[in-house]
This record gives structure tokens, C-alpha cells and sequence, in this order.
């Protein structure tokens, strides 16, 4: 029950690994067995919208390609064949 | 010089021949021995065997390579390549000529080069910079992945290709770095070091295919020790599956390619993560439905266990000993009115019984016609001879008169 204070943050705000991370706690968590009702459909919910959002990030994503140049970091073009 | 009738030397050409393969053949120098040159008038007939000349500006050499040789050969033969062919000396007698039966080749210079790759793996091998407790776990799912190659070749191109379809998730850093000539060396130092302050999940060390010249950057100690001090666990894919540099060795995982280095870095893939997604929401989904399930069973055992402790039941019970008591009362009038019935009976058979006799014994008389013992009880019934009845037997009077 200790859990249930992640439940703040809005799922759009989390990284990918934030939400899978939340999402591996709350399948414990309801594993777990231990909460009462509400918060196992409270849990629930937010699983759902984290298994959602997940989705679209793993569909939209774009690797992201970046170059050293000395000590800082730009952006890599690649040539086009 | 003349030739002379009586010559001390006088042969056959068989024997002559035989001298000169004992000459050649006993030479152990000529029984081991590396040549260098290049291939002219190459031939691969069906037999297996593989004939050449080797040359250089001044001579030409036959050579044989016999069938099982041969087929153990690993670089392509081609007129005019240079190589440094390992065998012996043999004279083929038929044709008075002689020729290298060739056992072993490598291209030309690889030889020396070779020697220096071995020289240096057994030292780092004997400070124990390849062992495999030095090896690092690639990990599942790197955020960052870091890459140091050429910024032009192919072996990039690959990589991102690789990478783009398995990760699109991952974050790519790219340290270029000249791959070969003397400047690559210190370059690709520099790049990994460099690389690590970035603090990558994982390093690809890549280049594409080449001779072993190419390759060799990858075969520089400063190279090596770099890899084997990186921060971060490296995967070196340099060169084709057949290619081992000490590189390889010193990394914590080696790939045959550069897209098989990529493959590595990656294994967890984009599809994983999506099965991974769909079972964590069938475990939610199940959970969920398990709990509310649980649920309503527990609500219909409250159900039934109201029903048990409520006033209906009571009533019910009440209502059943109500009837109870109807029955047993019911039974129990029955019992008496039978009871009563039987009583009576008794009497009236008591009754029934009562002896006529008994009256008699208080003076009553029966009296019968003693001819046809009619009963008399009138007057006008008395006649003639009669029969008197009474309580201790019987005896015959005669009607004097009627009043």
C-alpha cells in the first residue's frame, strides 16, 4: 500500500523505463493480493494507462542518434545513400 | 670443356635424375622451407590437386599442392596475388623437373605480421587481460549505446540500421574514429575513453571487412588495453566471421560483424518489450477479475450466512413447532376418543352379558307352554301344563284358574 503515492504522477510525464518500472509494481503489487479492493481497481487503472502509453512510445519511437564532437554532444545526420 | 670418352662419371639418366632428387630431398633446408613470390599459370583441374608458378623478377618455381592441402586452403588463389607458400623440395623424375609440394599459404607479409599478433596475445594473455572473469554482462535493455567506428563506412550505416529496427527506444552515441592507418589507433583510444565519460550502457567497437592490414588497428596494444579498461562493457565486431583481432579477445563479447555487434547490444528488441507489455496487462487484467471474483463469492457467503442468523429462519422454526404441537395434540385426542370408544364397548358388552338368571334369583320365574314352550307372559297365555323356570332349575305347574 506503500505503492499507492506513485500514483501521483501523470503517465505522460514518465519515461519509458519510468512506466515499465510502475508497471512491473503494480503486477506485483496485485500479485501481492494484499490491498484493499478499491485501490487493487485504483491499481488496475493506472496499469492500464501505463500498458497504453507504453504501447504508443514503443510505436513512435525514433532512435535517437547523437555525436561526440570534443567533450559535447550534436546531432548526427547520416548521409543519405 | 671437353667431353671425354673416358669421363669418371658415367650414368643413365635415371640415375642422374635419382642423384639429383637424393640431393635435393636429402637437404633438410629444402624440406622446410618458406618461398615467396607470385602466382602465375594457376590450375585447378577436377583432381583436386592444385598446380601454380611462383616468380618473382629473376626465377620461377613449380609448385604442387596436393588434394588434401588443398582443400584446407583459406585465402582465394588468383594469378599474380604475392604469397608465401610453405613446403618441400621434390623432383619429379618422368619429367627430370623439380618442384615445391606446397603445404601451406598465407598472402604475402602476413607471415611477420602474424608472429607480432601472437607475440602480443601471449603477453596480454599472461597478464590476464582476456579472462573470461574480466567479461562483463551485456545489459538486456541499454538506454545509451555508444559506438565507435568509422564515421563513413558501412559498418555504421549497419549498425543504425540494426539498432533502428531492434531499439528505436535506445539513445545512440557516436564516437568516429579513423578505423585503419597509423592514426587509428591512438584515434579509436581516444574515442572509447572519450565515449565512457558519456557513461554508455554498452560500447559497439566496429568495423567493416578488410585484409588483415586493414584490420590491424585493432591488433595495437594501446587498442586492446583500452578496450579491456572501458567503463562501459564493450562488443568488438571487427571484420567477418573468419577475422579474430585481440580486440575480440579483450572485449567483454565479441561479434562476428558489425550488425551481429548490434544484434548483441540489443537483446531485448522492440518486440519484446511490446509481448512483455501485452502479458504484464493479461497478469493485471487476470489479477483484477480473479480479485473481483473473490469478491463476489465472499458477498454470497455473507448472503448465506445472513440468511442463516435472519428472523425468517426463526419464524420458520416457530411456525414448524406450532405444527409440531398440532400434531402431537391431534394425536393425542385421537389416543383418548379411541380410548373412550373402547370403554364404552367394554361396557356395553359387560351389559350384554348381565344374566337373566340373575333376576331370577331375586324371584322372577320364567314360565313355557309345556306343550309347544311358548313363553308366558300374559294371562291369556296361561293353559294346560306350563313349565316354570326358576334360579335353581325347573318344574311343571298346572293353570288352575285364570283371573
Amino acid at each position: 500500500m506503500a505503492k499507492s503515492k506513485v500514483l501521483s504522477k501523470p503517465v505522460e510525464e514518465l519515461t519509458y523505463e519510468e512506466a515499465l518500472t510502475e508497471l512491473e509494481g503494480i503486477v506485483e503489487s496485485l500479485e501481492d493480493g494484499q490491498n484493499p479492493l478499491d485501490e487493487s481497481l485504483k491499481l488496475f487503472e493506472r496499469g492500464q494507462a501505463l500498458v497504453t502509453y507504453c504501447g504508443v512510445l514503443l510505436e513512435s519511437a525514433q532512435l535517437k542518434v547523437q555525436k561526440l564532437a570534443g567533450d559535447s554532444l550534436v546531432a548526427f545526420e547520416e548521409e543519405s545513400e | 670443356m671437353q667431353p671425354t670418352l673416358f669421363s669418371s662419371v658415367h650414368l643413365t639418366v635415371s640415375q642422374l635424375t635419382f642423384r639429383i632428387r637424393k640431393l635435393l630431398e636429402g637437404d633438410l633446408e629444402m624440406q622446410d622451407v618458406w618461398v615467396e613470390g607470385e602466382i602465375s599459370n594457376l590450375a585447378k583441374p577436377n583432381s583436386g590437386h592444385i598446380y601454380f608458378t611462383l616468380k618473382d623478377k629473376n626465377a620461377s618455381l613449380k609448385c604442387v599442392m596436393w588434394k588434401p592441402d588443398a582443400s584446407r586452403l583459406r585465402i582465394n588463389l588468383q594469378d599474380g596475388i604475392a604469397i608465401e607458400a610453405h613446403g618441400r623440395i621434390t623432383v619429379y623424375e618422368p619429367q627430370g623437373a623439380y618442384q615445391l609440394a606446397v603445404n601451406l599459404i598465407q598472402p604475402k607479409g602476413e607471415g611477420a605480421l602474424y608472429q607480432e599478433f601472437l607475440r602480443l596475445k601471449a603477453t596480454l594473455e599472461s597478464e590476464g587481460l582476456f579472462d573470461s572473469e574480466r567479461k562483463r554482462l551485456i545489459p538486456m535493455l541499454p538506454k545509451k549505446i555508444g559506438i565507435v567506428t568509422s564515421q563513413t563506412g558501412a559498418a555504421l550505416r549497419d549498425m543504425l540500421h540494426t539498432l533502428r529496427r531492434r531499439l528505436p527506444l535506445a539513445q545512440v552515441i557516436l564516437a568516429p574514429s579513423p578505423v585503419q592507418g597509423v592514426d587509428a589507433p591512438p584515434a579509436l583510444v581516444k574515442a572509447i575513453q572519450l565515449l565512457n565519460s558519456q557513461l554508455p550502457d554498452v560500447i559497439l567497437l566496429a568495423r567493416g571487412g578488410g585484409s588483415i592490414e586493414d584490420l590491424w588497428a585493432f591488433n595495437d596494444e594501446r587498442v586492446v588495453r583500452a578496450v579491456a579498461d572501458s567503463k562501459a562493457p564493450v562488443i568488438c565486431g571487427v571484420g567477418h566471421e573468419t577475422d579474430f583481432t585481440l580486440c575480440d579477445f579483450s572485449a567483454d563479447l565479441r561479434a562476428p560483424t558489425p550488425t551481429a555487434a548490434a544484434e548483441l547490444a540489443t537483446q531485448t528488441t522492440v518486440d519484446d518489450l511490446k509481448d512483455l507489455l501485452t502479458s504484464y496487462f493479461s497478469s493485471i487484467s487476470s489479477l483484477t477479475l480473479s480479485l473481483l471474483a473473490e469478491q463476489k463469492t465472499f458477498i454470497e457467503s455473507v448472503k448465506t450466512r445472513l440468511k442463516y442468523v435472519s428472523p425468517e429462519r426463526h419464524i420458520r422454526s416457530e411456525y414448524q413447532h406450532l405444527d409440531e404441537l398440532a400434531r402431537r395434540a391431534f394425536s393425542a385426542l385421537t389416543h383418548r376418543i379411541q380410548l373412550q370408544t373402547s370403554t364404552v364397548n367394554g361396557i356395553s358388552k359387560q351389559l350384554q352379558s348381565l344374566n337373566p338368571e340373575g333376576i331370577l334369583s331375586r324371584g322372577y320365574a320364567i314360565i313355557t307352554r309345556k306343550d309347544d314352550g311358548t313363553l308366558v307372559s300374559k294371562v291369556s297365555q296361561a293353559h294346560g301344563e306350563l313349565k316354570v323356570r326358576v334360579s335353581d332349575g325347573e318344574f311343571e305347574s298346572t293353570v288352575d284358574r285364570r283371573s
